[in-house]
């Protein structure tokens, strides 16, 4: 899944699109999509990417640039023809209608026969566990249980693209967590084609074969989910997703695999080179803070160290989040697992800390 | 543990299973008089208001009902100076109770005509029963006061007495006529109503051809109201659709323009239509000078019906636009995305998805439009001509030229149950909690 096919099924060709013909809401984006992929698309509010889909879906046109559909410009294709499934943040659910016929709706506009109708309808309805709700209208369902039947409606007619905009948005945590692999399956089982747009990182990583992460019209990193969360390409794509403590510093030494970073208040720290080339650059260095140790033991050998200062402890269940001061920083944080014995560091103290060079990863500077 | 749960709980169950506060009252009572203040804060605030509604609405339109029914024209009269009522033609009155309707007036009936007349023409009401029978038989009033003038003279037998001073009171119609207005109360005002009379035998039938006028009138207001509901739904729908979808700072202006006619004089609105659409008119003109027409052929658009439709469709356009407009600015565009993404031309997008959220505008600006447009009067009275004229119209009429208010007040109250019919109807069909007004 990792390196596009062959044949790219979803295709963005240099697609640009302004609104106002002053600004481009949508900048240069390129975007290759084999068949049966799960692709997330996230990114802050006003990053583009509810804008990339809805070109898609065909509700906007693209001002610049080719979308292409298995091979096929569908630039000029009206939305109905395309044949693309979506579910909708609000699901769009039609409140005249009863669950069973807002299911039959682009069976009927299809002119599908009957029989063969309500066959479909029953078999979407079974299929996301609202068989016996088929006569209710969307107002008497939970949030959901309305979640579910949006769903069920964009796969009826068997699409092979389905977009989801935000589609769990409005569900609160737990429901959330539960759809979020409810939909996977669903994807994984009909081998469908997904595009799926989020601004709640959890739920990118969670479920998507590849994350792209939009910001200022553009795609900032396109990566499987781990990738993108422990190798990101640049400090918005690090600040973006998960918890990270931010170093400034210049690069003092280079190698391949390694730079030593001299920070703003002196300290030098080891650092994997992502974005800097040679030395005398600014750098942003990154490091997740479950990757930072503060027991010797577990220090990498020759790793530079640095000192910390505790100036909290939160207690958060099945782990310790440990904020401290380091190089003039008062946000450092530093994450632990909540296991048989492990040390509780009271505010006050004062320690060594240290990271595999791995971990911490020097990207340009904001 | 048990304790605490049960030392926290506000309330607590009693012996016979009903709720009860901590301190053992019962709790709906608790909760009534808990409320009891506000509820009677917020009814003084609605006092005014309701009075108001009594009696500018409520009175009125019971006053209109009895009125309907009232027949006392013949029956009583009422003194200006003393207050006092005083009844009207008893003798014959007897004898109409006593004789089936169609019998042939006999010298009894003569002799009690005769007593009556003279009897009115002594307190001075003669005029109001002859003006009476008058709405029945046209043209006798005159045979009233003629003959009671010479009444108080006649001898026995009255009834070569009665015929020598005016041969036209052997017409049974007259006496007909006179035996309906025998009672204090009668449906007959609802009878001439919708063109039906009572026959010399009592038999209810269709008055004469040329005669009758109000059910070809009523029939007129529903086809012309119903017609005009449905342009303004044709002309209001796209501009309530685009006031909802425009954005904000462009739909505002829209909507003063929609709202500018309500800022008009009504009379304004209606006379400039007539400068408009006569036939010397601007419209007109302008035909002529494009070639469209030559000039000899102007149209005739206004003092008719056309004139009434124009007029009145554009006068209560708002009244469709706005409940339209309310109705559609909360529904989400995302309906009409999610059909057409379900595979739904636009038009079946409309058709199935988006026409059908709309119900509850269309209704209510059609009520709301055909029930102002039954009762329309000043529109079609300056533009309508004579094949414009609509029902209320002639209630007009009968309440200022003719005078018979009862009849008036039986064409309004048909009117009222028409349009009550409609709010019943409605409710069945649509139901009437959908109504959406804003």
């Amino acid at each position: 899944m990792n390196a596009p096919a062959a044949k790219p099924f979803v295709e963005f060709d240099r697609v640009q699109k302004s609104y106002d013909g002053e600004t481009l809401v949508v900048k240069d984006l390129n975007l290759q999509m084999p068949k049966g992929e799960f692709l997330t698309m996230l990114g802050p509010s006003g990053s583009g990417k509810t804008t990339c889909l809805m070109m898609l879906a065909g509700f906007e046109t693209a001002t610049h640039g080719e979308i292409k559909l298995d091979g096929k410009p569908i630039n000029n294709i009206p939305p109905h023809k395309r044949g693309i499934g979506m579910v909708f943040q609000n699901y769009a659910l039609f409140p005249h209608m009863t669950v069973a016929e807002n299911l039959a709706f682009p069976l009927d506009v299809r002119g599908e026969p009957k029989s063969d109708r309500e066959a479909r309808v029953r078999m979407a309805l079974d299929m996301v566990q609202m068989g016996a709700f088929g006569a209710r209208r969307p107002a008497q369902l939970s949030g959901g249980q309305r979640q579910r039947v949006a769903l069920a409606r964009a796969l009826v007619f068997e699409p092979e693209l389905v977009l989801m905009d935000e589609p769990l948005g409005a569900l609160d945590k737990q429901l959330r967590e539960h759809m979020q692999f409810e939909i996977k399956h669903l994807h994984e089982r009909l081998g469908i084609t997904v595009v799926y747009v989020t601004h709640d990182q959890t739920e990118a990583l969670t479920m998507s074969d590849r994350v792209a992460v939009f910001n200022d019209g553009r795609i900032q990193q396109l990566a499987p989910p781990d990738e993108l969360y422990e190798r990101p390409q640049n400090s918005f794509v690090a600040g973006f997703i998960g918890e990270n403590n931010r170093l400034e510093g210049t690069v003092e030494a280079i190698e391949a695999d390694k730079a030593v970073v001299r920070l703003k208040s002196g300290e030098i720290i080891d650092a994997t080179p992502v974005n800097v080339t040679q030395v005398g650059q600014d750098t942003l260095v990154s490091i997740r803070p479950e990757r930072v140790e503060f027991k010797p033991e577990y220090f990498d050998p020759g790793a530079h160290t640095i000192e910390a200062e505790v100036l909290e402890f939160i207690y958060m269940g099945d782990s310790f989040r440990t904020r401290m001061r380091v190089a003039g920083h008062d946000d450092f944080v530093m994450k632990c697992r909540n296991m048989l014995g492990q040390q509780r560091l009271e505010p006050g103290r004062k320690l060594q800390i240290s990271w595999h060079p791995q971990d911490a990863r020097a990207l340009d500077p904001m | 543990m048990t304790d605490a749960v049960a030392a926290a709980a506000p309330t607590t169950r009693a012996t016979d299973g009903r709720l009860t506060t901590a301190d053992g009252k019962p709790l709906k009572a608790a909760l009534a008089r808990a409320q009891a203040r506000n509820k009677r804060r917020a009814f003084f605030l609605v006092v005014p208001l309701l009075l108001f509604v009594v009696v500018t609405f409520l009175v009125p339109i019971g006053q209109m009902l009895s009125m309907s029914v009232n027949n006392s024209a013949f029956y009583s009269w009422k003194d200006r100076d003393t207050g006092d009522t005083i009844p009207l033609m008893v003798d014959l009155r007897g004898w109409f109770n006593e004789n089936e309707p169609g019998t042939e007036p006999d010298e009894a009936a003569y002799a009690a005509l005769a007593a009556g007349l003279a009897h009115a023409r002594d307190i001075k009401a003669i005029g109001q029963i002859g003006t009476r029978i008058n709405y029945e038989v046209s043209g006798t009033r005159s045979l009233f006061t003629g003959t009671s003038r010479k009444a108080e003279r006649m001898e026995p037998p009255y009834k070569e007495a009665i015929l020598d001073a005016d041969e036209e009171w052997a017409d049974p119609e007259i006496w007909a006529a006179m035996r309906s207005a025998s009672k204090a109360f009668t449906l007959d005002f609802y009878l001439a109503a919708l063109d039906r009379t009572r026959d010399a035998d009592g038999n209810i039938v269709k008055v004469d051809e040329e005669r009758a006028v109000y059910i070809l009138l009523f029939q007129r207001t529903f086809v012309l109201s119903a017609l005009i509901t449905l342009m303004t739904l044709i002309l209001g729908f796209p501009i309530a659709h685009l006031l909802a979808t425009l954005p904000l700072r462009h739909s505002n202006l829209l909507m003063i323009l929609v709202l500018l006619p309500f800022w008009t004089s009504l009379l304004v609105r209606t006379t400039s239509w007539i400068v408009l659409l006569q036939s010397q008119g601007v419209v007109n003109d302008l035909w002529v000078a494009s070639g469209l027409i030559d000039d000899g052929n102007r149209l005739q658009m206004i003092y008719n019906r056309t004139g009434t439709i124009i007029a009145m469709t554009h006068i209560l356009l708002p009244f469709m636009v706005l409940p339209l407009y309310s109705v559609m600015r909360p529904i989400d565009p995302s309906y009409v995305r999610a059909a057409r993404s379900l595979g739904a031309t636009s038009w079946t997008a409309f058709r199935r998805v988006y026409l059908p959220q709309t119900v509850p505008g269309i209704g209510a600006g059609g009520l709301l439009v055909f029930i102002l447009a039954v009762g329309y009067y000043i529109t079609p009275a300056l533009v309508g001509g004579s094949s414009g004229q609509l029902i209320s119209n002639l209630i007009a009429f009968h309440m200022q030229k003719s005078l018979n208010w009862s009849l008036a007040a039986a064409l309004a109250s048909l009117l009222l149950g028409a349009v009550l019919l409609l709010y019943w109807l409605y409710d069945r069909l649509v139901g009437i909690d959908n109504l959406k007004l804003g």
